[in-house]
């Protein structure tokens, strides 16, 4: 009996402090440390006044945080003469109708592909899992004489468009539609619901978390991503602000240049961040239902 | 109350092919997106493989050339591309892999709190991408001495003089391993954390009275074979995620050849000869081989993880 009253299997997802705990504390704060430093890293040196960065043996910390480097990235001018708000203007706008038009349409074929019959719908899942497995990056040719062929070259929309279809997006909202009930669904058809309105009334408002979780994801993808402008825009007034970022040191490769790509890198990832402090606990919740049967 | 089911019935039958209508129109913007932009692409991608097209005049068919010169007269290829393609990707994919579900299974011995913030901290680097950080690491990993690795090995007497790391054949390939496994606990690594937490805590206590002695032995016969869906899940993110991010040489050392191909993956080599040589029929030949390679590393994963026999 006393080997019982050490059962180690309460431990997972403990409530309270045991001493057993500290080893795994142990383990994992220098994996910690290790993640954590280059973050730190861009947080000190985006605030760093021009004298700081030039201190020799270069130092972690900021001594004197200064938003000199934030302004001076707001006022610099490309090239050619383009202000880096345009491309953060273009960055934003082309994040919010990503996120706008991929959680549409991936909340609707979720729905159908969990909830609705039709042929061919066996299939689907199936590419749809199989293509889980698809990497972008390997077909980027020809991508690119796809794109070329309809005419989306310099076309503000190429940003927007590949990112619509994303197969772990639309298999996340379908494992997360697959929980919900079918008698609730057959309930509102009974009072005379149609299929539009069981998805906007029943659908959307039960599957938040899911959707919280694509965005994030889109987000991430769409925010980040140079590529779109490098491939398909040759108009630099339409490209985005991760790409003006990733010329950013490229063209100024002197120390000064350093703490303006710090700070844009800061802008770059705090949105993130932001995103996913604030929808943590929804994304967790759809990754419970994450798994591929 | 019949009555009810039969006018329901009724309907249903009437009504089924007209839903099955409605469900085309909610599928279809997504099958558009998918056919354009990731189906033709790969049927392309099949076809051009088995061309010469040079971007200019119409791609002429010369059947498996393209594959058989990947694999006798492609010598960066065959001495650079494969084993630096295969050293990341193992280390990255599998490794990274084994990685992230160890320090999701510690993390879930965790108090909420605790595990809610060191989650987060380990989580946060894969919001980056790694081509803008690229930005980053060019200054930590800068080849004068204001560098922050070449300062810091310099003032702990470690080096003499100040290593030029993104260009070195020695450390590149190193340095995109440790740069991708930092911003590789993404999606898969949250997924295998929900997948320990939610596991039910009575087949812990059974397994116990069954004679499980151990935390290892705990995990092994209750805590993997519990969440093998979200395992295949976390494998197939972390297989995707590493040759996704596998251009991360060509933007840390600023060139594509990487210098004297230290950093040269397959990604990279598609991208050479596409963009630069305009040889589109080989690198569509070479595109081809990578979603092969991709496909069988995750044939690997259903293996281990899948309910399906296949």
């Amino acid at each position: 009996m006393k080997k019982h009253s050490k059962f180690q299997g309460t431990k997972i997802n403990p409530s309270r402090f045991h001493p057993s705990q500290i080893r795994y504390l142990v383990i994992l704060t220098p994996v910690v440390m290790f993640m954590l430093l280059p973050l730190l890293y861009i947080f000190n040196h985006a605030f760093k006044p021009l004298e700081e960065l030039f201190y020799y043996p270069p130092r972690f910390i900021v001594e004197r945080p200064t938003l000199a480097n934030f302004t001076r990235l707001f006022q610099v001018t490309g090239t050619s003469g383009i202000p880096m708000s345009r491309y953060f203007f273009n960055s934003v706008i082309v994040t919010v109708l990503v996120l706008v038009a991929s959680v549409l349409i991936s909340t609707m074929a979720g729905y159908a592909l969990s909830k609705l019959n039709f042929k061919g719908k066996k299939a689907m899942n199936e590419i749809n899992t199989l293509s889980l497995m698809f990497v972008g990056i390997a077909v980027t040719i020809p991508r690119y004489l796809i794109v070329e062929q309809l005419g989306l070259i310099d076309n503000f929309f190429v940003h927007v468009l590949p990112y619509l279809a994303v197969p772990v997006g639309l298999f996340l909202i379908k494992q997360f539609v697959d929980q919900i009930p079918n008698e609730l669904i057959d309930a509102s058809r009974v009072d005379g619901a149609n299929e539009w309105q069981i998805y906007t009334k029943i659908i959307l408002p039960l599957i938040k978390p899911a959707i919280a979780t694509i965005v994030i994801l889109s987000f991430q993808t769409v925010w980040n991503s140079a590529d779109t402008s490098t491939t398909y825009i040759n108009n630099d007034l339409l490209k985005t602000f991760a790409f003006y970022m990733n010329t950013l040191t490229a063209n100024t490769n002197a120390v000064a240049g350093q703490g303006m790509a710090a700070a844009a890198s800061l802008i770059m990832f705090l949105p993130n961040l932001i995103i996913f402090i604030v929808m943590q606990s929804k994304v967790m919740d759809t990754m419970a239902h994450s798994g591929i049967k | 109350m019949s009555e009810l089911l039969l006018k329901l019935k009724a309907k249903k039958t009437k009504a089924f092919k007209e839903k099955q209508n409605i469900a085309y129109l909610f599928v279809f913007p997504y099958v558009l997106m998918f056919t354009i932009f990731i189906i033709i692409p790969v049927v392309a991608a099949i076809l051009l493989s088995f061309t010469y097209f040079d971007a200019v005049r119409f791609p002429s068919w010369i059947g498996f050339e393209n594959y058989i010169n990947i694999i006798t007269n492609d010598e960066v290829f065959m001495q650079y591309v494969i084993p630096n393609t295969m050293k990341y990707a193992i280390i990255v994919g599998p490794g990274g892999y084994v990685l992230s579900f160890l320090l999701a299974w510690m993390l879930a011995q965790l108090t909420p709190k605790v595990r809610t913030i060191l989650a987060l901290i380990i989580y946060s680097p894969s919001l980056t991408s790694g081509v803008t950080m690229a930005v980053l690491w060019r200054v930590i990993f800068a080849g004068d001495n204001s560098g922050y690795l070449n300062s810091v090995l310099l003032t702990l007497g470690l080096i003499v003089e100040p290593i030029i790391w993104l260009q070195s054949q020695e450390f590149l390939l190193t340095i995109m391993i440790i740069v991708t496994l930092w911003s590789s606990m993404g999606v898969g690594f949250l997924a295998v954390l929900a997948g320990i937490l939610n596991v039910n805590t009575e087949l812990y206590e059974a397994g116990y009275i069954d004679g499980i002695k151990n935390k290892f032995q705990e995990m092994l016969y209750i805590t993997i074979p519990s969440i093998k869906p979200q395992m295949l899940f976390g494998a197939v993110m972390a297989i995707v995620g590493t040759f996704s991010a596998s251009g991360i040489g060509v933007a840390l050392s600023g060139s594509n050849p990487t210098p004297q191909y230290a950093g040269q993956l397959i990604v990279n080599h598609i991208e050479y000869y596409g963009f630069f040589k305009y040889e589109m029929g080989y690198a569509a030949a070479l595109s081809v081989i990578l979603l092969i390679v991709v496909y069988m590393f995750s044939r690997v994963a259903f293996r281990l993880f899948g309910s399906k026999d296949e």
